[in-house]
C-alpha cells in the first residue's frame, strides 16, 4: 500500500463521514432511526473486525460489553444519582478492564474453543450482573431520562465511528496490524519470527471492549427504561457477528457495507412482512449466503476488478 | 444424595440437549446454530399431539425421530453440502456455515411462531417419584432414563460398528478418512441427520418438563454450544461428563449457596475448564 | 456506488410502502407494536394481539366509529418488534412517519411502553399503557403528555399480597412464616424489592429469600430450599415459564401451604389446561369480577371471534384501553390527536370493566390479585373494583 493511496482513502473516509454526519439535516424520525441503528451497528462490527477480522478469532463477547455500557448508566443514573455523562465517561473504561482481562485469559484459546469461551463468559457477566442487581443494589428499575433525541445520539455515534476509522487506520499501518495479520496467517509462525503475539491480541481486544461498552452507554437514553437481560442479550454478539461476516472483514470498510444493506433489508421486510417477517428474513439470508459467497466486499472488490480489466 | 439425584436428573437433560450437536458439528464439521429450534419442533410436536389426543410424548419421540432424520437429511443434502464443496478451508466452512443456520434458525422460528405463538405447556407425568425417600419429578426422570438409552446407544453404535467407527475417523480428519476410503460426504449427511434426529426426540422429552416457546431455541443451541466445547468437541463421552458436571454445579450451587447464581457458576466452571484445558476436557490438542 | 445502493434502496422501500398508505380517506388507521416472536411473544399473543383483533372486528362489525356524524371503519396496521426495543422504535417511527397512522394501540411490556414514550409523545398519539407497571408514573406522565397507565403499580401489587397475608394470620389460617422467592429480572427485582421491607413491617418472617436467574431449568431446588423452610405462605414474583415450573415443582414436591402466590401468568388459561383442578385455592397477579355479565359476553366474544380464551386479568384491561380509545374518538368527534388525548383525561368512559377515568393520566381502578375458585380465576384484591370474591384458604394440591 503507497502512501498516496493512504491518504486518499482518508480524505474519503472523512467525507463519506461528514456526510454521514449530515444526515439529521434532511432525514424525518423514521430515516434517522434507521440511521441510528446503522450507525451503532457500524460501530460495534467495524470495531469488532478491527480485533477478528485480521486475527481470525471470532468473539461473540459483545453482548458483555455493551451490555456493562448500558447497564452501568441505567444503575449509575437509577441507582446512584450520577449524571449521563459521568457515566458515559466511567462504563468504557470498565469494558476495557473487562476485555483487557478477557484478553489475557483467553490467550491461549483457538477457533472455535475461543468462540464459546466468550459466549459462556458473557453469559456468565449477564447473570452475575441480575444477581448483584437483585440483591446488592436494590434496584426499583433502571431508568435513564435525558433530553438526547435520536439525532444527537447518532450524531455521537458518527463521531465516535470516525475514531474507529482513524484507530484501524493507524492500526493497518503500525507494527501491531503487520502483526495481528501474520497471527491470523500462521500464529505458529508469527511466534517463531519473534512477534509478541499476546500484547497486540490484547491490545485490540480492549480497544474493542472500549468502544462496545461505550456505545451501550451513549445508545441506554433511546431505550429509556433498561432491563440486564436486554442489554447483555447474545443476540447483539450474533448480529454484530452476522454483519461483519456479511460484508467481509478484510477491509477496515468492510463491516459497513455489510451493516447498511442489512439493516435496509431488515427494514423492508419489517415494513413489508409483518406478520411473516421472521420467516422472510431467514429466507433472505439463506439466498444472501448462497449468492454472495464472498460477503459484500467479495461482490464490489469483483465488479470493481472487472471495471479495471474493461477499461484498460 | 438429594443434591446428587437432581443434579444428575438436570445433567441428563443437559446431555440431551447436546448430543445431537456433538455429532453435527464433531462429524459433520456444520455448526448448526438452527439446532435448538429443531429442539423445539420436537417439543412443539409433543404438546399439539398431547393436548389433540393425549397421545404420550414418548411415543411422539418415536414418530417424529424418523421424520426428523429425513429432514434434516435433506437439509444436509440441499442446503449444506454446497457449502462443504464451495469452502477451501475449514474456517470458510464455519463461517458459512454460521451465516446459513443462522438463515435457518430465522426461518424455523417464523413458521413455528405462525403455528403456535403461546407457550407450549402441559402436564405429563407430573407426579412424585420416590427414590431414598426423597421426591423427584417422574416425567425428569423418565427423560433420564431415555438419555441414558440414547446415550448408550450411541456410544456403542460409535466404538462397536464399522460405520461408526468411520464416523469417529470422520471426526478426526474428513481428509484423511477421505484417503482410506470412507465415504465422507455420505456419512456427514448420515451424521448430521442423526444429530439431528436426536436432538428432536430430546425436544419431546424436555417439553414434558420445561416449559417452551417457538422462540426459545437459541437459548438451548447456546447451551449445547457450550457442554461440547467443554467436553470437547465430537467426543460423545466428553458431552456426557460435561453435562452431568454442569447439572451436578447447578443443583449444588441453587441449594447450598443460592439459587440466583446456579446459571453463573455453571458458566463459570465452562470458563475454568477451558483456562486449564484449552481443548476441552476430552479433545484433542489442535494440529 | 454505496451512495447509489443506498438510494435506490431508500426508494424501493418508500414506493413500496407509500402504496400502502394510499387508501380510502374514511378508515382510521391504529397502528401496534408488539412482539409476535422473543422472549416475550408468549405472553402478548395471550394478552395483546387477540384483543386488538377482537375490537377492530367488533367496531367494523357496528359499521365503524362515528367521528363527527361519518362512520370510520378501523384498520389495523401491526409490527413485529421481536422484543427488541431498538426494533420496536424503529417501528414506532415508521408507524408515525410513513404509514401515519391515526392512533397507535400502546406496547406489551414496561420497557417498551417506556422506550417508545417518547415518539408517540413528539407525535402526539394518545398512548394509554395496559402492560407497563412501574412506581415511577407520576414522574413519567408529567413528563410525557399523551401517556396514560390503566394497571396499577408495583406498590399497589405488593401491598394487596401483603394484605392477603395479614388477613390470613389474623382469621388464624397461617403463621408468620413466609417464603419469598422471585425472578431475577427487571420486573420480579422491583416487586421483590417493594414486597420485602413491608412484609417484614406487618409482622412476618421471611425464612427463605432467593432469587433464580431468568430461564433457570430446573427449578426444583427452589421448591425443596423453600419447603425446608417450613413456610407458611409461599410467594413468588415470578414470570410465565417459571410460573409454570415452581408449580409443577410445588404440586410434585407437595409444598403445603395454605397461601401459595405465583405473580404473572397464573391467570393464563394455559395454567388451568396444564393443572387442572389442582390449582384451587392458588393466587396469582391480576384476577377478573366473574359475575359480571359484561366481563362474561367479553370473554365469550373474544372465545368466539379470536379461538382463544382470554387470561384473567390484563386481557380485558386490554380490551378496555381500545374501549377508551374508540369512545374518546366519537366523544371528541375528530381524529385530531390532541383533542382526543384531552377527552381521555377529562371524561369518565363506560366499559365492561365499569366506569373508568384518569386522574392526572393514571386510572386507580384495577385488580392486584386473583385467586383459582372453583375452576375460575376470580379477583379478590383491587384498587377500586367491585365484585371481588372472598378470599379461601389453599387446601393441599388435588
Amino acid at each position: 500500500m503507497s502512501h498516496g493511496s493512504d491518504i486518499k482513502s482518508l480524505v474519503w473516509g472523512a467525507v463519506l463521514l461528514l456526510l454521514a454526519a449530515c444526515v439529521p439535516l434532511v432525514a424525518n424520525g423514521y430515516w434517522m432511526s434507521i440511521a441510528l441503528t446503522i450507525a451503532m451497528f457500524t460501530v460495534l462490527a467495524t470495531s469488532w473486525a478491527l480485533f477478528s477480522g485480521p486475527t481470525h478469532y471470532i468473539s461473540l463477547a459483545t453482548a458483555a460489553f455493551f451490555g456493562v455500557g448500558g447497564y452501568l448508566v441505567g444503575t449509575g443514573m437509577s441507582d446512584y444519582n450520577m449524571g449521563f455523562w459521568t457515566m458515559v465517561v466511567i462504563a468504557p473504561v470498565v469494558g476495557a478492564v473487562l476485555a483487557f482481562l478477557i484478553g489475557i485469559a483467553t490467550l491461549r484459546l483457538s477457533g472455535v474453543y475461543f468462540v464459546i469461551f466468550t459466549l459462556g463468559l458473557a453469559e456468565m457477566i449477564r447473570t452475575l450482573v441480575s444477581w448483584i442487581q437483585n440483591n446488592f443494589t436494590g434496584s426499583r428499575g433502571l431508568y435513564v431520562l435525558t433530553d438526547l433525541t435520536e439525532a444527537d445520539i447518532y450524531i455521537y455515534l458518527v463521531i465516535l465511528a470516525a475514531v474507529v476509522y482513524l484507530a484501524g487506520w493507524w492500526v493497518n499501518r503500525s507494527r501491531i496490524g503487520f502483526a495481528l495479520r501474520i497471527i491470523g496467517n500462521d500464529e505458529m509462525v508469527a511466534r517463531h519470527v519473534g512477534i509478541n503475539t499476546a500484547t497486540s491480541k490484547v491490545i485490540l481486544f480492549t480497544f474493542s471492549g472500549f468502544i462496545a461498552a461505550l456505545v451501550g452507554a451513549l445508545i441506554a437514553p433511546r431505550y429509556t427504561y433498561i432491563e440486564p437481560n436486554g442489554v447483555f442479550s447474545p443476540e447483539i454478539s450474533f448480529i454484530v457477528v452476522i454483519m461483519a461476516l456479511l460484508g467481509g472483514t478484510g477491509r477496515l470498510w468492510g463491516p459497513i457495507v455489510g451493516v447498511i444493506p442489512f439493516a435496509l433489508l431488515q427494514e423492508f421486510i419489517n415494513a413489508n412482512y409483518s406478520s411473516y417477517s421472521t420467516l422472510v428474513m431467514g429466507v433472505a439470508f439463506l439466498v444472501i449466503v448462497y449468492f454472495l459467497p464472498k460477503g459484500v466486499v467479495g461482490r464490489i472488490e469483483q465488479a470493481l476488478a472487472t471495471r479495471r480489466k474493461s477499461t484498460w | 444424595m438429594d443434591i446428587i439425584i437432581t443434579g444428575l436428573l438436570l445433567g441428563g437433560t443437559y446431555a440431551l440437549i447436546a448430543f445431537g450437536l456433538n455429532l453435527q458439528y464433531g462429524v459433520a464439521r456444520i455448526m448448526n446454530l438452527a439446532n435448538g429450534e429443531f429442539l423445539v419442533l420436537g417439543a412443539l410436536a409433543a404438546f399439539w399431539i398431547f393436548v389433540a389426543d393425549s397421545i404420550s410424548p414418548v411415543l411422539t419421540m418415536l414418530i417424529v425421530a424418523p421424520l426428523s432424520f429425513f429432514g434434516n437429511w435433506v437439509i444436509y443434502k440441499l442446503l449444506l453440502r454446497p457449502l462443504v464443496r464451495r469452502a477451501k478451508n475449514q474456517g470458510q466452512l464455519e463461517v458459512d456455515s454460521i451465516l446459513a443456520t443462522f438463515g435457518m434458525s430465522f426461518a424455523l422460528v417464523g413458521i413455528m411462531v405462525s403455528m403456535h405463538g403461546e407457550y407450549f405447556t402441559y402436564s405429563y407425568l407430573a407426579e412424585p417419584f420416590e427414590i431414598v425417600g426423597e421426591t423427584f419429578a417422574l416425567n425428569r426422570i423418565v427423560a433420564f432414563c431415555f438419555a441414558v438409552l440414547i446415550g448408550g446407544a450411541l456410544w456403542l453404535w460409535l466404538y462397536y460398528t464399522r460405520p461408526g467407527m468411520a464416523m469417529r475417523a470422520v471426526s478426526v480428519s474428513t481428509e484423511a478418512s477421505g484417503l482410506v476410503g470412507i465415504d465422507v460426504p455420505r456419512l456427514s449427511a448420515l451424521a448430521f441427520a442423526l444429530g439431528g434426529a436426536v436432538t428432536t426426540m430430546g425436544g419431546t422429552l424436555i417439553s414434558t418438563f420445561i416449559t417452551l416457546d417457538a422462540s426459545v431455541g437459541v437459548i438451548f443451541t447456546m447451551k449445547a454450544l457450550i457442554i461440547i466445547i467443554m467436553g470437547g468437541v465430537g467426543d460423545i463421552r466428553g458431552a456426557i461428563v460435561a453435562a452431568l458436571i454442569l447439572g451436578l454445579v447447578e443443583t449444588t450451587v441453587a441449594r447450598l449457596i443460592d439459587p440466583g447464581l446456579t446459571l453463573a457458576a455453571a458458566y463459570a466452571i465452562f470458563v475454568l475448564v477451558l483456562l486449564f484445558r484449552p481443548q476441552g476436557l476430552f479433545g484433542r490438542k489442535p494440529t | 456506488m454505496l451512495k447509489r445502493v443506498l438510494k435506490a434502496a431508500a426508494i424501493v422501500a418508500s414506493a413500496s410502502l407509500l402504496a400502502v398508505s394510499a387508501q380510502a380517506a374514511d378508515v382510521i388507521k391504529i397502528g401496534q407494536v408488539a412482539p409476535k416472536s422473543g422472549p416475550l411473544a408468549g405472553g402478548a399473543t395471550v394478552t395483546q394481539w387477540p384483543n386488538v383483533e377482537l375490537w377492530s372486528k367488533q367496531v367494523n362489525a357496528a359499521g365503524g366509529l362515528n367521528v363527527g356524524g361519518t362512520k370510520m371503519m378501523v384498520e389495523i396496521v401491526e409490527y413485529d418488534d421481536k422484543t427488541n426495543p431498538g426494533e420496536h422504535i424503529k417501528a414506532a417511527q415508521r408507524l408515525a412517519e410513513v404509514d401515519k397512522v391515526d392512533f397507535i394501540v400502546a406496547p406489551y411490556g414496561t420497557g417498551f411502553n417506556l422506550a417508545a414514550a417518547p415518539i408517540y409523545a413528539k407525535y402526539g398519539y394518545p398512548q394509554i399503557a395496559v402492560s407497563a407497571i412501574s412506581d415511577k408514573m407520576p414522574e413519567l406522565t408529567a413528563r410525557y403528555d399523551n401517556l396514560f397507565f390503566t394497571l396499577g403499580n408495583t406498590t399497589s401489587f405488593t401491598d394487596s399480597v401483603i394484605e392477603i397475608l395479614t388477613d390470613m394470620r389474623d382469621a388464624g389460617t397461617i403463621g408468620n412464616r413466609v417464603a419469598m422467592v422471585n425472578v431475577a429480572d427487571a420486573f420480579g427485582i422491583e416487586l421483590a424489592e417493594a414486597a420485602r421491607p413491608k412484609i417484614k413491617e406487618a409482622g412476618f418472617d421471611i425464612v427463605y429469600d432467593k432469587s433464580y436467574p431468568l430461564g433457570t431449568p430446573d427449578l426444583s431446588p427452589i421448591i425443596k430450599g423453600a419447603k425446608d423452610s417450613k413456610p407458611d405462605a409461599f410467594v413468588a414474583w415470578s414470570y410465565p415459564p417459571d410460573t409454570f415450573g415452581l408449580t409443577e415443582q410445588a404440586i410434585i414436591q407437595d409444598l403445603d401451604v395454605k397461601m401459595y402466590y405465583t405473580a404473572v401468568a397464573t391467570c393464563f388459561p394455559a395454567f388451568k389446561g396444564k393443572f387442572g383442578s389442582k390449582i384451587e385455592g392458588v393466587f396469582g397477579a391480576g384476577g377478573v369480577n366473574q359475575g359480571s355479565p359484561e366481563i362474561q359476553a367479553y370473554f365469550e366474544a373474544h372465545k368466539e371471534m379470536t379461538g382463544k380464551d382470554a387470561d384473567a386479568w390484563a386481557s380485558a384491561n386490554t380490551y378496555v384501553s381500545l374501549e377508551i380509545l374508540g369512545q374518546a374518538i366519537e366523544g371528541a368527534g375528530t381524529l385530531d390527536r390532541k383533542a382526543v388525548t384531552q377527552y381521555i383525561k377529562d371524561n369518565t368512559f363506560d366499559t365492561i370493566m365499569g366506569p373508568i377515568n384518569f386522574e392526572n393520566q393514571i386510572s386507580n381502578k384495577y385488580w392486584t390479585v386473583g385467586q383459582w375458585q372453583d375452576g375460575k380465576f376470580r379477583g379478590v384484591k383491587s384498587s377500586q373494583m367491585d365484585g371481588a370474591a372472598p378470599i379461601v384458604a389453599k387446601d393441599g394440591w388435588n
